[in-house]
């Protein structure tokens, strides 16, 4: 568009130039493209497509059992959408997912901030290897976590509970126990906070030194420093830590499919919403049913994002100015 | 271009402040925050050390009373033939290591192992709650019970191919589409980077049935290629993270090879990629480890197909056994996580710089 235009002001007056300058021009367009083309592509078939074909589905009774072909499935029209009205399935793991999700986010908060503020601490010996050890759960397999965590919160044997009863406290039956089993999965998620920690650490690294000087110059304490010039130049990136908890609380659920099984034992307590899906999908075959109970979650999501999105734009300080 | 000159100007500057930084350091606030830290990482790595302790304790000793935490064996002393405990008694000389002979409800008999010419004596007292005297001595049986369960040969196997496959896809692609995002004027680039982070935020469950059905409907299914295919069309996070790096590359490396001749692919293997280590380095163990974790695609695509198991699946059924053998268990945790935790070890000063530099800056 814009090329033509100019041809048509200023009619030919160094073609020679021009002309190699918009064929360099559209050389680089083609390598950008190219270099563009693993992504677009995946994003087509891996994600476009297929979330077009999930909406398809859920208005199929299409079943796994069979190979998927005409004839093998009929049109259902709006039944599996009426049929998450009637389920009472779908309340209660949702209520275990929003359970999951009230716990896991401020914690994700919270305790990787404390972490990335101690490692960034000027009093800390060797934080290098504070930061290495502070991270090493993260890069553990979370079935080899499920493992550890079934025997470290065991009721008897566990030290966590060995721990508590120092202290003079009954520790609960943590995985066993309905009431404590979401916490549990809570304590197992934890675990895996390095990649928040270093997001944070990165965020309070970049916090520049002048506004510290100037406002210990000004009588401002460590705590006042913190709330006041910390907590505001990071809040993008507070911002962004939450966003990111809550969609990956909204998408846990493998450790609890390890521990619980298909069932969300104990007595369903961790039956979370795409455990539920995995089971009506891979389990039981519903690929229909299960396609709306797919597109659900990903509204349920959408709307989630763009509410923190709305909220986030007022209450993050942008240092560069920029939205 | 500015911002990039700021950051490296206060980044050489650093040195000098860490040096004031150091005179100041005042003796009393560096024992105080090292404790505290020392005890925060002592109660968040408990989970690894109930690990490490259980794997090497022989199974017995789970059931044994007064068994101390760590694993260690009961020490016997041999006498006229028969192999003796050792128990902690104390007396009035302080507490000493005798030899139980005979026990009873109330006394018993002992022998002392640095005096055995004194002979059998009688003791008054309840052996039963005496401490047993115990030495540090780890047992290798739990690994061996557990590698011959499972086939982990195979298994480790499986997991390494799976993943160092799809990590070569991961940065091959990544970091064409980085470079593209990074560098080149592209109509709708802000829109398509916007669609690309907002990925992130789809849920896996939202394309995982269409993906299922058509990879059945080509005969993939039951192949490992569902794992590894997707992992040449780039990812979102991956992305974002070498973006970020590759801005922060001054652009004058670049056009100065653009003017010797080099076309932009060329330019992007021997200027971008050489200045862009450490993102590539944290790109490529966050991937490794990522797949060398997953567990829910491998479940879906692979079911029946044991001899294609990743590790992640292969040991799953462990988690079902672990009541009755919980130090197998913990050795094959341990078994596990040793290659991905090595790697980080090994890595992590790269990884640290890659991740915290890019961070999310912005």
């Amino acid at each position: 568009m814009a090329v033509t235009k100019n041809d048509t002001q200023t009619p030919i007056l160094m073609p020679t130039i021009k002309d190699r300058r918009s064929r360099v021009a559209m050389q680089r367009l083609k390598w950008g493209l190219f270099f563009l083309s693993p992504w677009f592509i995946g994003l087509l078939t891996f994600q476009l497509l297929p979330i077009i074909f999930t909406f398809f589905l859920s208005f199929t009774n299409y079943s796994a059992t069979k190979e998927f072909a005409f004839g093998n499935f009929d049109f259902v029209g709006l039944s599996n959408y009426a049929r998450l009205f009637s389920d009472p399935d779908i309340l209660n793991s949702m209520g275990v997912t929003i359970k999951y999700t009230l716990i896991a986010v401020p914690l994700g908060l919270v305790v990787p901030l404390l972490f990335a503020l101690l490692v960034n601490s000027r009093h800390l010996i060797a934080p290098n290897i504070f930061r290495t050890l502070f991270f090493l759960p993260t890069v553990i397999p979370v079935v080899a976590g499920v493992l550890v965590f079934q025997g470290v919160l065991n009721s008897q044997s566990g030290w966590i509970n060995g721990l508590l009863k120092i202290f003079g406290i009954e520790g609960p039956r943590w995985l066993s126990d309905p009431m404590w089993a979401i916490p549990a999965l809570n304590l197992l998620s934890l675990w895996a906070i390095g990649n928040l920690m270093l997001i944070y650490l990165g965020a309070l690294q970049s916090v520049p030194t002048e506004l510290y000087e100037a406002a210990t110059l000004d009588g401002a304490g460590g705590v006042r420093r913190f709330f006041f010039i910390t907590i505001p130049m990071i809040s993008p990136v507070i911002f962004y830590n939450v966003v990111l908890s809550v969609i990956n609380a909204f998408q846990f659920f493998v450790a609890a499919l390890l521990i619980g099984g298909r069932n969300g034992d104990p007595q369903g307590s961790t039956m979370f919403y795409n455990l539920y899906f995995y089971r009506q999908a891979f389990v039981f075959n519903d690929m229909g049913y299960a396609s709306t109970l797919a597109l659900l979650l990903f509204v349920i999501v959408m709307i989630l994002t763009t509410l923190l999105f709305r909220f986030g734009q007022r209450s993050v300080y942008y240092a560069g100015g920029e939205a | 271009m500015a911002t990039v000159k700021e950051v490296r100007v206060r980044r050489s500057v650093a040195p000098r402040f860490e040096l004031r930084r150091m005179k100041r350091r005042n003796i009393l606030p560096t024992i105080l925050v090292s404790l505290v830290g020392f005890l925060i990482m002592l109660l968040f790595l408990l989970p690894l050390g109930y690990m490490l302790t259980l794997a090497f304790k022989p199974e017995e000793q789970l059931s044994a009373q007064n068994a101390p935490l760590w694993p260690a064996k009961a020490v016997t002393y041999n006498y006229e033939g028969k192999d003796l405990p050792l128990y902690n008694v104390p007396t009035a000389d302080g507490v000493k290591q005798w030899a139980l002979v005979k026990g009873y409800r109330e006394d018993a008999d002992f022998i002392d192992p640095s005096n055995v010419n004194n002979g059998v004596f009688n003791w008054k007292g309840r052996y039963r709650v005496l401490d047993p005297v115990y030495t540090f001595a780890p047992v290798f049986d739990n690994f061996t019970a557990a590698w011959n369960e499972v086939n982990f040969p195979l298994l480790f196997r499986n997991t390494f191919v799976i993943a160092v496959i799809s990590t070569i896809g991961t940065l091959i692609s990544c970091i064409m589409v980085a470079y593209a995002f990074a560098r080149f004027k592209i109509p709708g680039k802000n829109f398509l980077f916007i669609l690309l982070i907002s990925t992130i935020v789809l849920p896996p469950q939202a394309t995982i049935i269409p993906l299922f059905i058509a990879f059945a409907k080509i005969g993939w299914a039951g192949t490992w290629l569902p794992l590894l295919v997707p992992a040449f069309f780039a990812n979102a996070y991956d992305v974002f993270l070498l973006r970020q790096y590759f801005m922060g590359i001054p652009k004058e490396l670049d056009e100065a090879a653009e003017v010797d001749g080099a076309n932009p692919l060329r330019t992007l293997v021997w200027v971008i990629v050489p200045q862009a280590i450490p993102a590539i380095t944290a790109v490529t163990l966050f991937h490794f480890f990522y797949t060398w974790n997953d567990y829910f695609n491998p479940l879906v695509y692979l079911v029946g197909k044991e001899d294609l198991y990743p590790i992640s699946v292969g040991i799953a059924k462990f988690v079902s056994t672990y009541g009755s053998h919980p130090t197998r268990a913990m050795a094959t945790a341990v078994l596990t996580m040793i290659l991905p935790a090595i790697l980080f070890f090994l890595a992590q000063r790269q990884f640290m710089q890659g991740v915290v530099s890019t961070g999310v800056e912005k």
